[in-house]
């Protein structure tokens, strides 16, 4: 057990260190959730491309740095100690760019990854249904073959950004007599696709955070499907395994958010203490994110040995998502009355945060999901 | 950068784990209970054979000289098998604290290869503690006592020569006592800093040991909770099937996942004297104690109206988690020592803080 950096470790931490004080925008973007900060922060992740950074654990030659996941740990720690920018393109470069990299033909993982990398494309997903949530294999949506072609007729929904994207990655039921996770195909849509129409949502913060999708006779070339005809669950599932759960929530934003917690409880301690559990509150939130740090590269260096993880992945989703909702719920009751004023300066982060973090034990496979997971698949328990 | 065990940790860990499911079955630790002394010579000795009471006992006293990280993952074992002898107590922490004593030399020389071939009992009193563990059969008590003028000092004393006044526990494998004589400076050892410096360190040294215990413990009632809720049937299959009982030992998978590597950090932060120890290790007693707790909740509501008997052994476990969750250090105390900490201007704060 060594938890010293190694000098080439060190040398990358100094590396990204310098990067970002050079690069990271000094004024803050616009919410992502709007066509204006989308842009900006396309615009950022641009240049994070440039860098070499868009996704360190990328293979070099798809713009990424080869990392193992040690570096990836101390690029998210440089990158949330920096203030950097949430990310926006994680969709593509998390749930659609592992997929490619293990099913794409060469001339796919050609056509998209180099694009994905410099956010030339925005992906958004299709895989929830308006029937078709936690119980994903339900879905419905269809993609009849015709020749060289699928048509595809349904509707999908909780589409992440759809509004701003221009491509999205979905599954779709290519034999109608099939059912449950058989008979399922993925492919890769135009957004701008002749019978696409997308309706936006507003999220909780009245910004169109996601949207449906509606597809009426949308023809999609058989190139774009990834993967066999008949085989989209088990693509779509491969790659959702530990990797994709720590990826997607690095231990170090949380460290951020709880750093940011403590700093607001100092400011306002005269207040916050005439409720002693608000300061109980402020050292659990910061333990929960150290523990979440420990137990990453406690995996982190499991895997790197060798060693497997499983369904107890699931743990994460669900420590992670209570912790974020913990931390912003303690921020609001420090902040008190001043809590609803959104753009008070001191408080607009901690609101958008304290809305954002309702959506955490929902989406990502909703906490309960998570929980079944694991009594069945860790403990052995028999399914309902 | 490579936080795991080495193969020889692991391998030492299941070996341990072995000898103790043999010889530490429940049905023998009940038996021991209704013993005189609470404890039982043969699997004293059958430990000391094992060379488990000589893990800390530096190579030249006859010991295996293992450190803090390797004793985190034993102590699991020893709350897993909910080990009534206070052997963290003697082979663990006070084998540090003799190790810590500058000048003790002689001390050595005589305890050190006692420990390690298990034929002497230490027990440790420490001012965080009201009651010493094990007292009433202590070959040796190592006292650390607030002396004139609010200093500490360390007084090591021959169990024989003090009084002991025992007092009762719910866990049945726990025996208590007070120490209520005054001591003099024939037996004091150690004053002032270099005494309040390995009282912290003892401290710090006991929390990790009853939290790797308690994070075992969290274990033992998940898998009793488990097997049962695998086999009772209810409403024509087993409970285990229904959402509601999964959910509960769900939570606690997740409460022992992110507890067992915040043990391993304090040991190594204890392992290594490093700054910011106190911090962590408080952290760890606390993320410990927590799956514990959540453990025995969640676990007698599983087995139902069973988990509320003597008979059923899950009470042995739920009452030692409690027990020790409150030994060295109760929750007012570390959450106390972590805010000294944290909300200092230096306090190690955002992303990497606690690694280097």
């Amino acid at each position: 057990m060594d938890l010293d950096f190694t000098p080439q470790q060190q040398a990358f931490r100094a590396e990204v260190r310098a990067w970002l004080h050079d690069n990271v925008p000094k004024k803050a973007l616009a919410s992502y959730d709007t066509h204006e900060g989308f842009e900006q922060h396309r615009a950022w992740e641009a240049k994070l491309a440039e860098g070499g950074y868009s996704s360190v654990i990328w293979p070099k030659a798809l713009g990424g740095r080869g990392s193992d996941l040690i570096e990836w740990l101390i690029f998210e720690e440089e990158y949330h100690a920096a203030d950097a920018p949430m990310r926006v393109n994680q969709n593509g470069i998390l749930l659609l760019g592992p997929t490619l990299m293990e099913f794409g033909t060469a001339e796919q993982k050609v056509r998209f990854l180099p694009r994905m990398a410099r956010c030339d494309d925005m992906w958004a997903q299709g895989w929830s249904e308006p029937n078709a949530g936690s119980d994903m294999a339900n879905i419905a949506s269809r993609a009849i073959r015709d020749g060289e072609e699928y048509v595809i007729n349904g509707q999908k929904t909780w589409s992440t950004r759809a509004v701003f994207a221009n491509w999205l990655f979905g599954l779709f039921r290519s034999d109608p007599q099939s059912v449950r996770h058989h008979g399922i195909t993925y492919l890769l849509v135009p957004l701008d696709a002749k019978g696409i129409t997308i309706r936006p949502i507003k999220a909780l913060n009245g910004k169109e955070a996601f949207a449906e999708v509606f597809f009426d006779d949308v023809r999609v070339g058989a190139e774009n499907r990834i993967g066999e005809e008949g085989q989209g669950w088990n693509v779509a599932m491969a790659t959702a395994g530990f990797e994709r759960g720590l990826l997607l929530r690095s231990p170090a934003r949380f460290q951020r958010t709880a750093k940011r917690l403590v700093q607001l409880y100092r400011r306002h301690q005269a207040t916050a203490d005439r409720d002693p559990s608000i300061r109980a509150d402020v050292l659990k939130a910061w333990m929960d994110a150290e523990a979440y740090n420990l137990a990453s590269y406690y995996t982190v260096g499991r895997l790197a040995k060798g060693g497997r993880v499983g369904a107890e992945a699931s743990t994460n989703k669900i420590f992670w998502s209570e912790l974020d909702l913990q931390m912003h719920e303690t921020a609001m009751r420090i902040l008190g009355p001043r809590a609803e004023l959104i753009d008070d300066p001191e408080v607009h982060d901690w609101l958008e945060g304290f809305l954002f973090a309702q959506a955490g034990p929902i989406y990502a496979g909703t906490n309960e999901i998570q929980r079944n997971i694991i009594a069945e698949r860790v403990l052995g328990l028999p399914k309902s | 950068m490579d936080f795991t065990f080495n193969e020889d940790q692991l391998a030492l860990r299941d070996s341990v784990s072995r000898f103790l499911m043999k010889e530490a079955a429940p049905e023998l630790l009940r038996e021991i209970w209704e013993t005189g002394g609470g404890r039982s010579p043969e699997l004293r000795a059958k430990i000391a054979a094992q060379g488990m009471t000589g893990l800390s006992v530096p190579e030249p006293y006859g010991g295996l000289g293992m450190g803090d990280v390797d004793w985190s993952l034993i102590t699991e074992e020893l709350g897993y098998y909910a080990i009534p002898d206070s052997l963290a107590d003697t082979a663990c922490v006070a084998t540090g604290v003799l190790c810590a004593v500058p000048g003790a030399e002689a001390l050595r020389q005589q305890w050190l290869p006692r420990i390690a071939d298990g034929s002497a009992r230490v027990s440790i009193e420490h001012p965080v503690n009201p009651w010493v563990a094990d007292a009433h059969l202590a070959d040796l008590v190592l006292a650390f006592r607030t002396g004139e003028g609010g200093a500490v000092e360390l007084h090591a004393v021959p169990g024989g020569e003090l009084k002991r006044s025992a007092m009762a526990s719910i866990d049945a494998s726990r025996r208590l006592a007070t120490l209520p004589q005054p001591l003099g400076a024939s037996t004091r050892v150690l004053a002032d800093a270099e005494a309040q410096a390995v009282a912290d360190a003892t401290l710090d040294r006991a929390a990790v040991a009853v939290a790797g215990q308690l994070v075992g413990l969290a274990q033992r009632m998940l898998d009793l909770s488990v097997d049962y809720a695998a086999q009772r049937k209810q409403f024509g299959k087993p409970i285990g099937a229904f959402q509601a009982v999964k959910h509960h030992l769900a939570d606690v998978v997740t409460k022992i996942e992110f507890a067992r590597p915040v043990l391993y950090r304090a040991a190594l932060a204890l392992q290594r004297g490093e700054r910011h120890r106190a911090a962590l290790v408080s952290h760890a007693k606390l993320a410990c104690g927590d799956a514990a707790w959540t453990a025995a909740r969640k676990g007698i509501q599983v087995h139902g109206a069973s988990g509320y008997t003597w008979e059923v052994d899950l009470q042995m476990f739920m009452k030692r988690a409690w027990v020790l969750d409150a030994a060295w250090g109760d929750h007012a105390f570390h959450k106390a020592r972590l805010a000294e900490t944290l909300l200092r201007d230096d306090a190690p704060l955002g992303p990497a803080a606690t690694l280097s």
